[in-house]
């Protein structure tokens, strides 16, 4: 008899903390479709194999097993000491005892130390499993090439996928091992009287099946609402604290205040009226037991004088509250399966690591590129990225792409790597129409400094191998020399922060660019690679990339016009066209953007306020 | 301080939790003498009774405790967002700068959220770890003394081995979590670089980094959990030991005859109970701490702030002088010291500011531009010194009267989760719809707030319609341009973040709205600059007055003529000013 809990709907957790992690469809935006769909007959057991497969499934059923095998060692030890004593009144010869006192004291150490080996036994599954899935959305998301979820979807994805740990370990398991004791139990009392097992099974159903089903679509419905009303609380009460300054200004903070103790009072509202329905689902879970124990007491005691008659009622009693945790696993389940949702489609059947291109991109040809016409227009977005752009790239050209942040410089970069398919338009690569799908652009015959270029947390070296086997450590140095960080040969296993966290702006581009050095593809393309550097070191470095790259292809991105006079053309995109090209003093003699703005030094970013006035 | 309404949520759940243990009693006592009758084949009519009653009256009490507890969490958290709210509002904006906004958002957020657990969760619990116990050992007294004893000497073995085991394991235990961290985001690095490692042509190979790095995350984990485990494992231990303990000799001493059946059976049924609430109270201890922490955080904001801290004094504490009109009078600052918690950012400040002259303040980031605004707008109180207006110190006008006479531009306006007319009526919220959108049209924000999907009813904020830098400024403009009362303009870099299209229009804006006001702007661009009668300079919080000769002030003005434009764009800033002549011209067409 276990003190009672009461489960209400309102208690955090993962789904119901922010108006976002709520199960609605519709978030799912942005993570790439599902690859093709996992075999078996429904997609929801296949994903389950896919997940528990490979020795995961047996370690979740042992777990399962164990938790069972604790449960029911606590049951015996109840119902063998109510044997003890019953029997114990009826003044046998102690030898007649002796069996029971002996499982008493067997049960109750048992009964502890299988709890602990169960705990550990279900983490371990749950764990297992957490890795397979890390494994698999990783081998799904690393092989299509769609777009991949950013900033705030990232890190919900990451939370969906360990949230499927809480999903095993307090719904799935709980489920499983209520089932195996209500077995148990009914059958044990089964083999004593039908009739009382008939009640157990009763009360057992109720218990485990219909009020947490009840509890599960009450906390769907309530979660939702109040998943609603703390949005828009959350979003009163933003207003207030980030929006301090304008209220005061303006005079409006006692109206803002007002309106966030209203959205308060409306939270406060419906979690109140969710906690009593909890509370009223809890409470009839409390009468279950009772009423099934005095069931099965009226049944048995009609049988006569038996020590049975106190057994079946106290193990009916404590069966049917051993499953009554059901109700909040259910209440949890509805919180969960919305994560188990959006990972499922990300779920690859195939986990097997493909081969990359072991050809190292150094000794690759360098390929002629031609491009026609070229248009990328990303979905939603009003006005085309690139629209109709030509470029030639003959093996060895130096192209320079300028022009105002948002022009699709970046997109043009993207095209070239392969990480953006054009809409429209014909890329050659050496002649021939490359298909729809992505290589021969791409590593190795392209790639370099992108604008999404991503700093791990590991060290040095690892930051610019990626893995990569077969650089020594003057092969790593000659990188970060050519790329500015000379003095960071001797580090090469010092840790460097969280996407680039410890590091300076400057310093984050020049470990991009030192990575891009290492093995520099055919085609290297370069996204403001010197961004965030002084001016005099931006020109060294600038100076020692073009040197060492001599006989590749080499685009480039950059903001800083000052002199462009060693790429063989400058290509100046407005809006996604180009609206001039040719060489840097022809371009100069010319009236247009580039004779206006050249010599500035540095196009201030618009949108980022960097270089005005700081 | 307390939790609001937290004493009453407390003597409710002591009497709850006396009941429950009355109650729980109650029916280990009628069950037992029902099964003990039981076992001889009779049926003892009046036990059936008073267990089916007191099975009645525990789900009565359970439900009553689940609304209770429900109601009084909601009341609590509910009362305690908007006194933290109030709070904030009352210390201002100058005390919410920085980082501390985020934070407090997130504390009235999640962090009140989770005092769920230890409301609803945790506290009853406690309760029930007194209540039952004591009721349990008073119920055995007077049935079985051996039983009751074996229970009093067992039963703090729970307490006693919970704190044992936490001291021996935590250090070990915070240390391994700090691993497990450091683990567990191995995964979310490698998404986030999926891009990177796409573009090298390594994504596919680092599976088996994720598959070994989520390995060696189990490893760690489990290791972990050894040790933590460890303290459950010992108090499940003592509890179902403690039971046999009691079992065993009781049903040895009913053999002798010295004990009835009926007590036996009690003994068995109350013995677990008397352990179960302090074992639950243990495990709920951890979830209940994020809770309290929260709370800890609630109460320091909730505290009264120590005086004279730089945060303005309550405008209830204030002398309501009569309010001067700024436009009217002379602003001045008189040797004004001034800084954000305890770091000076201005230091003797003096200038005077003529009533209808337009000044511009310049000067490297972080000098005090801002600072000297904030002032003005009482966000901040001078550490030293007074700011004078018309004679008035400043401290001793009704702020919320005071500022009614300005007219604030900030460098980042906010926008509320709340229709663009109602983000532009904020200081007016009266206004008609057709005043919002002369302003709107004044500040040159019409024509794209129409291009919105509901145009003027549009829902922006966070979690709205995003607009440009551009557009917010320009609906801050609409803002002040709303509020037909105000006499002092402050303007904060309007124009720092915006390509030079809205510059243009924005300052274009900004002139219209200066004509027959005092205006202090603080200004980075030499265009807005040039709008300006007189130039302070603020450096290194000091400020001097700039001479005549403009070309000073530009060329350390650190800045470049702005953004690209194209060439067919009509407002290309080709000098000084040009940029708000031309589209003062264009304006008006």
């Amino acid at each position: 008899m276990s003190p009672p809990t009461t489960v209400t709907a309102s208690s955090p957790g993962t789904a119901s903390e922010s108006p976002r992690c709520d199960g609605s469809p519709q978030l799912a935006g942005g993570l790439p479709p599902a690859p093709a769909p996992v075999s078996g007959r429904s997609p929801r057991l296949a994903a389950v194999r896919l997940v528990a497969g490979g020795g995961a499934a047996r370690k979740l059923v042992l777990a399962a097993l164990l938790s069972a095998a604790t449960d029911l060692s606590g049951l015996g030890l109840l119902a063998t000491a109510t044997w003890l004593i019953s029997r114990a009144a009826q003044r046998p010869p102690i030898v007649a005892l002796s069996l029971a006192i002996v499982a008493v004291r067997a049960l109750a150490i048992g009964k502890g130390t299988l709890r602990y080996v169960e705990r550990l036994a279900g983490h371990d599954a749950a764990l297992r499993v957490l890795a397979r899935l890390r494994t698999r959305v990783y081998a799904t998301l690393s092989r299509d090439t769609g777009q991949l979820p950013r900033g705030d979807l990232l890190a919900r994805l990451v939370s969906d996928v360990d949230s499927v740990q809480d999903l095993l370990l307090r719904c799935a398991i709980p489920a499983a091992v209520a089932g195996i004791v209500a077995l148990a139990t009914v059958g044990f009392t089964a083999a004593f009287s039908g009739g009382a097992a008939l009640l157990l099974a009763a009360g057992l159903l109720v218990a485990g099946l219909a009020l947490p089903t009840l509890a599960f679509r009450l906390a769907t419905r309530a979660a939702a609402r109040i998943a609603e009303a703390r949005g828009r609380y959350l979003a009163a009460s933003v207003d207030v604290l980030a929006g301090a300054a304008d209220l005061a200004a303006f005079g409006g903070t006692d109206a803002a205040l007002a309106e966030a103790a209203g959205q308060a009072s409306a939270l406060a509202r419906l979690e109140r009226r969710a906690g009593a329905v909890g509370a009223v689902t809890g409470a009839a879970g409390a009468l279950v037991p009772g009423l099934t124990a005095i069931g099965v007491f009226a049944v048995t005691v009609r049988g006569g004088p038996s020590v049975m008659v106190a057994v079946l009622a106290l193990l009916a009693l404590a069966s049917v509250e051993a499953v009554l945790p059901l109700t909040g696993a259910a209440v949890r389940y509805a919180e969960l399966r919305g994560a188990w949702r959006r990972v499922r489609p990300l779920l690859a059947d195939d986990p097997l690591p493909g081969v990359d291109d072991p050809l190292p991109a150094d000794q690759a040809p360098v390929p002629a590129i031609t491009a026609r016409r070229i248009a990328v227009r990303y979905p939603g977005a009003p006005a085309p990225a690139l629209d109709g752009v030509d470029l030639d790239l003959p093996p060895g050209r130096r192209v320079a792409v300028v022009g105002p942040s948002g022009a699709g410089k970046s997109t043009l970069l993207g095209v070239l790597v392969g990480a953006v398919h054009p809409t429209a338009g014909t890329l050659l690569v050496d002649g021939t129409m490359p298909d729809g799908r992505p290589g021969p652009l791409g590593w190795p015959r392209s790639g370099g400094v992108l604008a999404d270029g991503y700093v791990f947390h590991a060290s040095v070296r690892e930051n610019l191998t990626l893995g990569r086997a077969g650089f020594d450590d003057r092969a790593l140095g000659r990188a970060l020399q050519g790329a500015g960080l000379g003095d960071w040969a001797d580090r090469l296993d010092d840790p460097v922060g969280e996407d680039g966290g410890q590091l300076s702006g400057g310093q984050r581009q020049r470990l991009l660019l030192a990575r891009a050095l290492l093995d520099p593809p055919p085609v290297l393309v370069l996204d403001e690679p010197t961004e965030g550097l002084d001016p005099a070191a931006a020109d060294a470095v600038l100076a020692d990339v073009l040197r060492i790259t001599s006989g590749h292809t080499v685009v480039m991105v950059t903001h800083r016009l000052v002199d462009l006079r060693a790429f063989d053309e400058i290509v100046v995109l407005v809006e996604g066209r180009v609206a001039q090209r040719g060489g840097h003093d022809a371009l100069l003699r010319r009236p247009g953007w580039y004779s206006t703005w050249t010599g500035i030094g540095e196009v201030p970013e618009s949108t980022m306020g960097s270089g005005v006035g700081r | 301080m307390r939790l609001p309404g937290l004493r009453g949520y407390l003597v409710a759940v002591t009497g709850s939790g006396v009941l429950a243990a009355i109650l729980i009693v109650a029916q280990a006592s009628a069950l037992s003498q029902l099964v003990a009758v039981g076992v001889r084949g009779r049926l003892d009519r009046g036990a059936l009774v008073a267990t089916v009653v007191v099975v009645a009256l525990r789900t009565a009490h359970h439900a009553a405790q689940g609304v209770i507890a429900a109601r009084a969490a909601a009341d609590v958290k509910a009362g305690l967002r908007s006194r933290l709210l109030a709070a904030a509002g009352e210390r201002g904006p100058g005390w919410l700068a920085g980082q501390r906004a985020g934070e407090l958002a997130t504390l009235v957020g999640r962090g009140v959220d989770a005092l769920d657990n230890y409301l609803i969760g945790y506290l009853p619990t406690l309760v029930l770890g007194v209540t039952v116990p004591v009721a349990v050992l008073v119920r055995l007294f007077f049935g079985d003394r051996t039983s009751a004893l074996i229970i009093t000497l067992t039963l703090p073995l729970i307490p006693i081995f919970a704190i044992l085991v936490g001291w021996h394991t935590r250090t070990r235990t915070e240390r391994q979590w700090r691993l497990l961290s450091r683990l567990g985001g191995h995964f979310l690095d490698m998404l986030s670089g999926m891009p990177t490692l796409r573009a090298f042509g390594r994504a596919r190979a680092q599976v088996d980094v994720v598959r070994g790095m989520a390995e060696k995350y189990r490893g760690a984990t489990m290791a972990t959990l050894r040790v933590a485990f460890l303290s459950a494992l010992v108090l499940e231990l003592v509890a179902t030991v403690s039971v046999a303990l009691v079992a065993v000799p009781v049903g040895l001493r009913l053999l002798d005859g010295k004990v009835t059946l009926p007590v036996a059976l009690l003994v068995l049924l109350l013995a677990p109970e008397a352990y179960a609430p302090l074992r639950a109270a243990g495990a709920q201890f951890h979830a209940s701490q994020e809770g309290l922490a929260a709370a800890a955080d609630a109460f320091a904001v909730l505290e009264p702030s120590p005086a004279g801290a730089g945060v303005p004094t309550p405008s209830g504490a204030r002398v309501s002088a009569r309010v001067p009109d700024p436009g009217a009078v002379e602003l001045v600052f008189d040797r004004v010291s001034a800084g954000y918690s305890g770091v000076p950012v201005l230091r003797e400040v003096s200038f005077t500011v003529a009533a209808g002259e337009r000044v511009a303040l310049v000067g490297p980031s972080g000098a005090g531009k801002s600072t000297v605004l904030s002032l003005l707008l009482g966000f901040l109180e001078p550490g030293e010194g007074r700011i004078l207006v018309g004679g008035v110190d400043l401290s001793t006008v009704d702020l919320r009267a005071w500022r009614a006479r300005l007219a604030w531009v900030p460098q980042r306006p906010h926008l509320f989760a709340a229709p663009v007319l109602d983000n532009i009526r904020l200081g007016e919220p009266g206004a008609s719809v057709e005043s919002v959108e002369a302003a709107a049209r004044a500040a040159q924000a019409h024509g794209f707030v129409t291009d919105l999907p509901r145009g003027y009813a549009t829902v922006l904020g966070e979690r709205g319609y995003g607009l440009s830098s551009g557009q917010r400024q320009r609906l801050a403009l609409a803002r002040a341009y709303l509020r037909t009362d105000a006499s002092l303009l402050l303007f904060d870099e309007p124009t720092a973040r915006l390509d030079s299209a809205s510059e243009a229009a924005v300052l274009a804006a900004a002139a219209t709205l200066a004509r027959d006001r005092t205006a202090l702007l603080v200004a980075h661009r030499p265009a807005l600059v040039a709008t300006a009668d007189r130039v302070l300079r603020v450096s290194d919080g000091t400020v001097c007055e700039e001479t005549a000769d403009r070309g000073t002030a530009r060329s350390s003005g650190v800045d470049r003529p702005s953004d690209p434009v194209r060439p067919s764009d009509p407002v290309r800033p080709s000098g000084l000013g040009a940029g708000l002549i031309a589209v003062e011209g264009s304006g008006a067409a």
